[in-house]
């Protein structure tokens, strides 16, 4: 009995520990994570994380007693560096082979790198770990201009964070509005007004030309809409990369992520695999699609726990996500692709409204600005496949929950 | 360390220790207590850390965002006027010794 082995401690990693001790699985289980930290929560490092200046103990899925308690084998600050699909094993970075009888690969997404030169390269910040965020913590203080290079999630919560720290922002955005692929052009035009109204200076259908960096330490940014920027630091968010490494090495089926089928099973059927790395069909999208989300690693990681403790699981979970953005919190729920309907629900200008998105009269999505309660809600109606009429959703007299008892 | 008193849906109690600054959600949370689930991470966005603050220690509590009255409102459990999210309850001295009931579900 050589247990299940666990490549990547994020959510996914996490939660498919947590949920196998929780189902009853008493085998060996075996963590691997590049990371030398405990295994922690990703999401604030961009958010609240360097406005509070919290402690990265803050941060932690679990204390360390947690592990030992639950019987947790940790190799931290070591990476899997091969899967030998015939011997049921992995290397690891420092030599040590470790057995599995089912493999779990949660390896997440790879930062996509800023083109720039050699010299620059080492200096343009990312953000993903506790460590790339104590690198940019310890840099802030003495920086007073910062270049955000992306309009996606984390360069705008981030660019977020750093106005209300009091520094000048500027964001290069290569689309024609912020947050393009998941959000609509009404939440995304509100968004660019919000942090064009907090003091970022936004600039859309723009990138790097070329930068340089000059005697004092700082940068001299020519964008290739012919303006030129000077700053203390160079943040980019521009998109990640699934993980595939692994997988793609040891033969395992990928396109744009590893593809795993409603039990989150690889082609190989000892391996599972979840989270940002994972293409998959889900029953809500016409096409396989890859969710980089907390959702989709905590739901998934749970569906290959109760797999491997022997019960039936299907992953077919509402996709929710959420961003914090100055005073704003986003929440989209559901895929909205494919949309042609919006009914809105709370003015605009209250800062308090929610987007029904409709395909047909068919209710696929809702996106919400400072209306946890009706995103909550609205999962509900999502998972129930309830679709109220455009004048129900439009009315704020009725309450969401309402509408899923009838 | 202030002391947290976390009593489950059972009735079982248990005293934990929260450092000052973690919230009540990252404690019971961290120490892989059941009963709470925080799936925002404590972000104010998702009402699975519900519970029902010991009146004696309700006015010592941070007061309530519009946008956690309004999640308290769908919470899978009854809301009581003791309600609160525990994710936006902030461990102080002052709250040395508080006892949160655990709802039945989150």
């Amino acid at each position: 009995m050589t247990g299940v082995v666990i490549i990547g401690g994020g959510h996914a990693g996490f939660q498919c520990i947590d949920s196998l001790r929780k189902g009853g699985y008493t085998g060996p289980i075996t963590l691997i994570d590049a990371d030398p930290h405990l295994p922690y929560q990703r999401p604030p490092l961009s958010k609240g994380y360097l406005l509070e200046g919290a402690a990265p103990d803050t941060l932690l899925f679990r204390t360390a007693t947690y592990y030992s308690e639950q019987s947790v084998e940790l190799h931290l600050g070591v990476a899997a560096t091969a899967i030998d699909r015939d011997n049921r094993s992995v290397t690891l970075s420092n030599g040590v082979r470790l057995s599995y009888d089912q493999l779990v690969l949660a390896p997440g997404a790879s930062i996509r790198p800023l083109k720039v030169p050699d010299e620059i390269a080492g200096q343009v910040h990312y953000i993903k770990t506790l460590g790339d965020i104590d690198r940019i913590s310890a840099q802030l203080s003495n920086a007073q201009d910062l270049v955000v290079v992306g309009g996606g999630f984390i360069g705008l919560e981030f660019a977020a964070t750093a106005c209300k720290l009091g520094k000048k922002v500027s964001v290069l955005v290569r689309g024609t509005g912020l947050m393009n692929q998941n959000v609509t052009p009404e939440l995304s035009q509100f968004m660019l007004e919000q942090h064009r109204a907090h003091g970022a200076d936004i600039q859309l259908n723009t990138s790097i030309e070329t930068v340089s960096r000059l005697d004092d330490g700082s940068f001299e940014i020519l964008t290739t809409d012919g303006r030129t920027l000077s700053c203390d630091m160079l943040v980019a968010g521009i998109g990640v990369t699934p993980d595939t490494r692994l997988a793609e090495a040891a033969g395992l089926e990928c396109d744009d992520g590893i593809i795993v089928d409603a039990q989150c099973r690889t082609s190989d059927p000892v391996i599972y695999a979840a989270g940002d790395a994972v293409s998959f069909a889900h029953p809500l999208a016409d096409r396989p699609i890859r969710i980089e989300s907390v959702q989709n690693a905590v739901d998934q990681a749970k569906v290959i726990a109760a797999t491997i403790c022997g019960e039936q699981a299907e992953y077919d979970s509402v996709p929710w996500f959420w961003s914090d953005q100055y005073e704003f919190k986003l929440q989209m729920a559901g895929l909205h692709a494919g949309y042609d309907r919006v009914v809105q629900r709370g003015a605009t200008e209250s800062g308090k409204f929610t987007l029904f998105l409709y395909r047909g009269d068919k209710l696929i999505a809702v996106h919400t600005v400072n209306k946890p309660a009706d995103h909550m809600a609205a999962r509900k109606l999502l998972a129930a496949g309830v679709s109220p009429s455009f004048a129900e959703a439009a009315d704020e007299s009725l309450k969401l929950n309402g509408l899923l008892k009838r | 360390m202030p002391k947290v008193v976390y009593v489950d849906f059972q009735g079982n109690r248990n005293e934990l220790e929260v450092a000052n600054g973690m919230t009540l959600m990252q404690g019971a949370v961290m120490n892989g207590l059941d009963g709470i689930e925080g799936e925002c991470s404590g972000s104010c966005a998702c009402a699975t850390c519900h519970c029902y603050v010991d009146e004696a220690y309700l006015d010592k509590l941070p007061e309530m965002s519009e946008n956690e009255d309004e999640l308290l409102d769908g919470t899978a459990s009854e809301r009581l006027g003791t309600s609160r999210l525990s994710c936006q309850i902030r461990m102080t001295d002052d709250l040395d010794g508080i006892v949160v009931q655990l709802p039945e579900e989150q």
